[in-house]
């Protein structure tokens, strides 16, 4: 069992938000998916306070080495998603983290608050990564007003709080730093990396013009950044980005991490997040075997 | 199933430009016709044009009996490429069978494909008795897989450049009185836009740039007549014409 901010896991593999839709799989799969889910914990998508369509498509390009995604967090807003999906991802074999995103503090704070009452719910991710309709820039980028946000929501919840950092900034470091002063229980990276594709006519192929790098391609940033953050902060981390395997895995835990969310992987292989953390597992046995 | 299995080639069949290629699956839930499978090669998936493939590809069940899947490819990229150039004894990973597929209906039906937007359609022709269908391709090499079509009345082809069957369009040979008609339709975007058009009970199988196929990602969008965003690859990817907006050109 792994403890994380109270929580006992079985494991050190979650989902990353926005990755995987267990009730869609669930549809997909049937039982089967209860009976071998792939992650200790269930991190829903993105829920904000309005309902929001998405961006127009197409939504997706594929990289080398990964892919670019301009979603753009289509979600039933709080209110559908607390009536709608909460009773269903309630029947989850394991404890859920909602994930939230608002461009105000004020927004962040009823959000967290909603899900505070719920006990249904495990712990709150603040997705800090939307940008700040006056400068433009993410509101989790900027160290300061980074900490001012999480102060302000910090007292609406009693929950374990983790903050998704983004990596769109000039030093992640200095915002884990800011995430853990401003109250942060932990903290999670990183996010995807801000990208554009030109279609051969040399506009942007995405409906919403750049989108989000993600899968191996950005792995040896996730490392990179982990380790940053992991320097400056005592609080635990959720590393992720680019992981496919096990040892891919312990990379991030050697980083620094305690847990380690697997988003692009399971695109791929539904599945992927149990084979990764089993072969997890293994790694560690085996190097408690010095003659392995 | 959940998860990823990897199958064995057991055929590998030409027709003009087309693939079929031939899995054995064992152990795999039965799919319904319109329904799809990701697919990716176990070996060399990656390497290709701008060191893609990553991710699987999605496609319609062409066939399937006996533990036994059919596949048919048309070569527009790297990810179809490699999957064409696979034998017997190769391996795939295929995740399915995903998606909602064609609904039952009390009226006559007319099957209405082009080029390798048949796939769909042969699965479907399997199950009913004689429908009527019509095809439609680019020429008369690949309208070879016309062939494909071995249940009941000869299929109606058409070429776009007359090199064999009728000349033009394959919504060309619908009758002028569709009273009664449902129409079962998959091929190029053009093509379903058209018959969305029509106004006319019918039902599209549409494709669209998939990461997952199984509801994860949300990339897969289709916009709705009543507003918003459906998931081709779990609210269809067979949707009633009546609830589209359009059938976007990509
Ligand atoms: C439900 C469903 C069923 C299908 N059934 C079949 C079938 O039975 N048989 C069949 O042959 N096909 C089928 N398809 C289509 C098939 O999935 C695509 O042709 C395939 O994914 C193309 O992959 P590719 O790597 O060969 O080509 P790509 O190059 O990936 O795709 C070709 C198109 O994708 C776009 N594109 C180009 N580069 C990129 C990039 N870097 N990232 C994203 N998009 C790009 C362009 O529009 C290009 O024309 C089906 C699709 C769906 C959704
Ligand atoms: C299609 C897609 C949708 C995503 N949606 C969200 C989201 O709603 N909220 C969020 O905080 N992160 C979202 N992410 C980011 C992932 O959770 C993760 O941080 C990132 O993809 C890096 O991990 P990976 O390389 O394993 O995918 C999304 C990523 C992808 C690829
Ligand atoms: S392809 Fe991922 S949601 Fe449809």
């Amino acid at each position: 069992m792994i403890d994380f901010c109270g929580l006992q896991l079985e494991h050190e593999v979650i989902n990353g938000s926005g990755t995987f839709d267990a009730i869609a799989a669930r549809r997909a799969f049937g039982a089967e998916l209860l009976d071998r889910f792939p992650f200790s914990a269930f991190v829903s998508k993105t829920i904000t306070l309005k309902p929001r369509a998405g961006n127009p498509p197409p939504r997706l390009w594929e990289t080398a080495g990964g892919m670019i995604n301009s979603i753009g967090l289509p979600n039933k807003g709080l209110a559908g998603y607390l009536e709608h999906d909460l009773p269903q991802l309630a029947e989850l074999p394991v404890p859920l983290i909602t994930n939230v995103m608002g461009s105000t503090a004020e927004e962040l704070t009823e959000l967290a608050a909603a899900c505070d009452e719920r006990p249904e719910i495990a712990a709150i991710e603040l997705n800090v990564s939307c940008p700040n309709v006056a400068t433009g820039l993410d509101i989790g980028a900027v160290p300061a007003e980074l900490e001012r946000v999480v102060a302000g929501v910090r007292p609406a919840t009693t929950k374990p709080l983790i903050v998704k950092l983004t990596p769109n900034t000039a030093d992640v470091a200095a915002c884990g730093r800011a995430a853990e002063a401003g109250g942060a229980d932990a903290v999670s990276l990183i996010n995807t990396l801000r990208a554009m594709a030109l279609d051969s006519d040399g506009e942007p192929w995405l409906g919403g013009r750049t989108g989000g790098l993600s899968g191996p391609a950005i792995r040896n940033v996730a490392v990179a950044q982990v380790a940053a953050v992991a320097a400056g902060v005592t609080v635990p981390i959720v590393g992720m980005g680019g992981v496919q395997t096990g040892a891919h895995a312990l990379d991030l835990l050697r980083a620094g991490a305690t847990l380690v969310a697997v988003g692009t992987e399971s695109f791929r292989d539904p599945a992927a997040g149990g084979r990764i953390a089993r072969e997890l597992r293994e790694k560690a046995a085996n190097s408690a075997n010095p003659f392995a | 199933m959940f998860g990823r299995r990897a199958c064995t080639v057991v055929e590998r069949t030409t027709y003009g430009p087309y693939v079929v290629v031939d899995v054995h699956d064992p152990d795999g839930p039965a799919p319904a016709p319109g329904q799809f499978y990701m697919l990716a090669a176990v070996e060399r998936w990656g390497g290709g044009d701008g060191e893609r493939p990553f991710l699987p590809r999605a496609f319609s069940v062409l066939r399937a009996r006996e533990g036994r899947l059919s596949f048919l490819f048309d070569d527009v990229g790297p990810g179809t490429n490699r999957l064409m150039d696979l034998d017997r004894e190769d391996e795939l990973w295929l995740t399915g069978p995903l998606g909602e597929g064609w609904r039952p209906t009390d009226r006559r039906p007319i099957l209405i494909g082009g080029g390798v937007g048949i796939a769909p359609l042969v699965a479907l022709a399997d199950t009913l008795d004689a429908p009527e269908v019509l095809l439609g391709f680019r020429d008369a090499h690949h309208a070879q897989a016309a062939a494909l079509v071995t249940q009941g009345s000869d299929p109606s082809v058409t070429t776009d450049d007359g090199s064999a069957g009728h000349h033009g369009l394959v919504t060309e040979l619908l009758p002028d009185d569709l009273s009664g008609v449902e129409l079962f339709a998959c091929g190029p975007p053009a093509m379903l836009e058209a018959i969305r058009r029509l106004g006319v009970p019918a039902q599209l199988a549409l494709e669209s740039g998939m990461a997952c196929g199984f509801g994860a990602c949300f990339g897969c969008v289709t916009p709705l007549a009543e507003g918003g965003y459906a998931r081709v690859c779990v609210d269809g990817p067979v949707f009633a014409a009546a609830e589209l907006a359009e059938v976007p050109a990509h």
